[in-house]
């Protein structure tokens, strides 16, 4: 469903990403990972569109999506979790939501509906609510490919067992729809499928989880 | 009573009036009153010295609405038009005001609205004031309210006040006294665009243990032109907030001009004015839901301006 040739993104004289290319299949569940500085999230933007490459071909369920805006490519299928939240003056959870598709998502995120839908997404929510919020936009998209960009930074520890719970059972309840999370997280990376690591913006191992993660986790099982 | 096409739209604009209301109700129309009536605890009376109304709300009135829309649909029209609202010891009402002008003509046509507000002790009043400007004639829309207001004590002043579109020039005066324990929310929101021109204005004055909050959000379009001011003083012990947020497009301006007097230092008075495009990260957000650029322009605009 989602090919990616000879993918470059350079800045500034720096090469962020370098020629990677790869192929996911439907219904994958992905995690890259590596370290600050690899081009993970360079590479995620660049998939939703919010960046364009030097050079290279995106192509999405058979189409060259590489010169697609962000809202073409949203509505062919690909759904994008922010790393950091946006905060808008005016605008309610339960308004984003809708627009996201399906305001009755929140509980997925451990929000409680009737305490937060009417709320302003503005600086009255803490970091961490409107971290879930961004999440839950994603998750009520019920995209082709979703897309989540360290869908733990800024969350709390309570939330974060809650985010795993709830990739878990997206990944129980996806049927071709695929997941790409970008993540650092030891217990993202085992509900993964397949790993990929990033360096210096080239891919290093890529491949399923269960041969990559030893790898990672240096002897730990 | 018979109402034109232009006049009902401005009443379902301004006061959300699609029919005559049930309570006390003041409609004018081109400088005359074309309908009248009073309740068994709000009434309505025509000044006699100048033109307009002096509106008096029994003591203990409770969930009631006057309204008192205003609507120009003639050009070359300037009123200046006094009213004055008397609101008796615990009450709870709401007073539904605003205007449009809807000038086809070329010459300016021009509301001055001055609402004095007396509110008594232990008092919840609400008031909603809408302006509106319609017409594509070259004459000016113009309306500039001043509202003043002395509210007693214990008691609270909710002002909802917002230009929705097509008012060219504007100049609006917001005054308030607070006794003990008194409050004051204000709601501002205001929408210039073309060549159009708005002030916003604002003095409250805090008593003991009162508190007054303003909200300013403004949308300035094309090449139009905002100043907002307000000063807060506070003379005792008394808690304030303004804040002031505007949205530029285009080639506009805002110029913020906040103003805060602590004349006692158990006076709390705090400012935030913020001004700026919208967020690009706001738009790609909204995009990457499937939105196009100018729908997500449009629902964080709307959203802003709600």
């Amino acid at each position: 469903m989602l090919k990616i040739n000879n993918l470059t993104y350079v800045i500034e004289g720096r090469k962020i990403l370098d020629n990677i290319s790869f192929d996911l299949n439907p219904g994958s569940f992905l995690v890259i990972t590596g370290p600050n500085g690899s081009g993970k999230s360079t590479l995620a933007q660049i998939l939703m569109g919010i960046k364009k490459p030097n050079a290279g071909q995106i192509i999405f369920d058979g189409k060259n999506i590489t010169d697609f805006s962000v809202t073409e490519r949203a509505k062919l299928g690909l759904a994008f979790a922010f790393q950091q939240p946006v905060k808008f003056k005016g605008l309610t959870v339960e308004e984003l939501l809708e627009i996201a598709g399906n305001a009755k998502i929140l509980p997925k995120v451990g929000l409680d509906p009737e305490k937060y839908l009417s709320r302003e997404l503005n600086s009255t929510l803490s970091g961490g609510e409107l971290k879930r919020i961004e999440i839950a936009t994603a998750l009520a998209r019920k995209a082709k490919l979703t897309i989540f960009d360290e869908p733990e930074a800024g969350i709390d520890l309570w939330s974060f067992e809650k985010l795993t719970e709830a990739f878990s059972e997206l990944k129980k309840q996806q049927k071709n729809g695929s997941v790409i999370i970008i993540s650092h997280q030891e217990r993202i990376l085992k509900i993964a499928d397949q790993i990929m690591i990033l360096e210096k913006g080239k891919i290093k191992p890529f491949g399923v989880a269960a041969e990559i993660l030893p790898e990672i986790l240096g002897g730990k099982k | 009573m018979r109402l034109s096409e232009e006049v009902k739209q401005i009443f379902c604009e301004v006061a959300e009036l699609t029919e005559i209301p049930a309570g006390a109700y003041n409609f004018r129309v081109n400088g005359k009153s074309v309908g009248r009536q009073s309740s068994n605890n709000i009434d309505i009376k025509p000044k006699t010295d100048v033109s307009g109304l002096e509106i008096y709300i029994k003591a203990g009135t409770k969930n009631e609405t006057v309204h008192i829309p205003v609507a120009i649909s003639v050009t070359g029209i300037e009123e200046v038009v006094y009213n004055d609202f008397f609101v008796g010891d615990d009450s709870d009402v709401t007073i539904v005001a605003g205007c449009g002008i809807y000038n086809c003509g070329d010459e300016n046509s021009t509301h001055n609205g001055i609402h004095r507000f007396f509110i008594g002790k232990n008092c919840k009043v609400k008031y909603v004031e809408r302006h509106l400007g319609l017409g594509r004639g070259a004459g000016g829309k113009i309306l500039n309210p001043t509202t003043e207001l002395e509210v007693g004590e214990n008691s609270e002043a909710t002002l909802y006040m917002e230009q929705l579109k097509g008012v060219d020039s504007t100049i609006r005066v917001t005054k308030a006294n607070l006794a003990k324990d008194a409050h004051i929310i204000i709601e501002e929101r205001l929408l210039t665009h073309g060549r159009q021109t708005a002030e916003s204005a604002y003095q409250i004055e805090l008593g003991e243990d009162s508190t007054a909050n303003i909200n300013s959000r403004a949308v300035a379009r094309d090449i139009s032109r905002q100043k907002f001011a307000s000063c807060i003083v506070g003379n005792r012990r008394c808690r304030g907030h303004s804040a002031c947020d505007a949205i530029l497009m285009e080639d506009a301006s805002v110029l913020a001009e906040p103003a805060l007097d602590a004349k006692s230092p158990d006076a709390a008075l705090i400012h935030e004015a913020a001004i700026g495009k919208i967020a690009g990260d706001e738009i790609i957000k909204l995009c990457s839901l499937g939105l196009t650029e100018q729908e997500a322009e449009s629902k964080i605009i709307n959203g802003f301006l709600k």
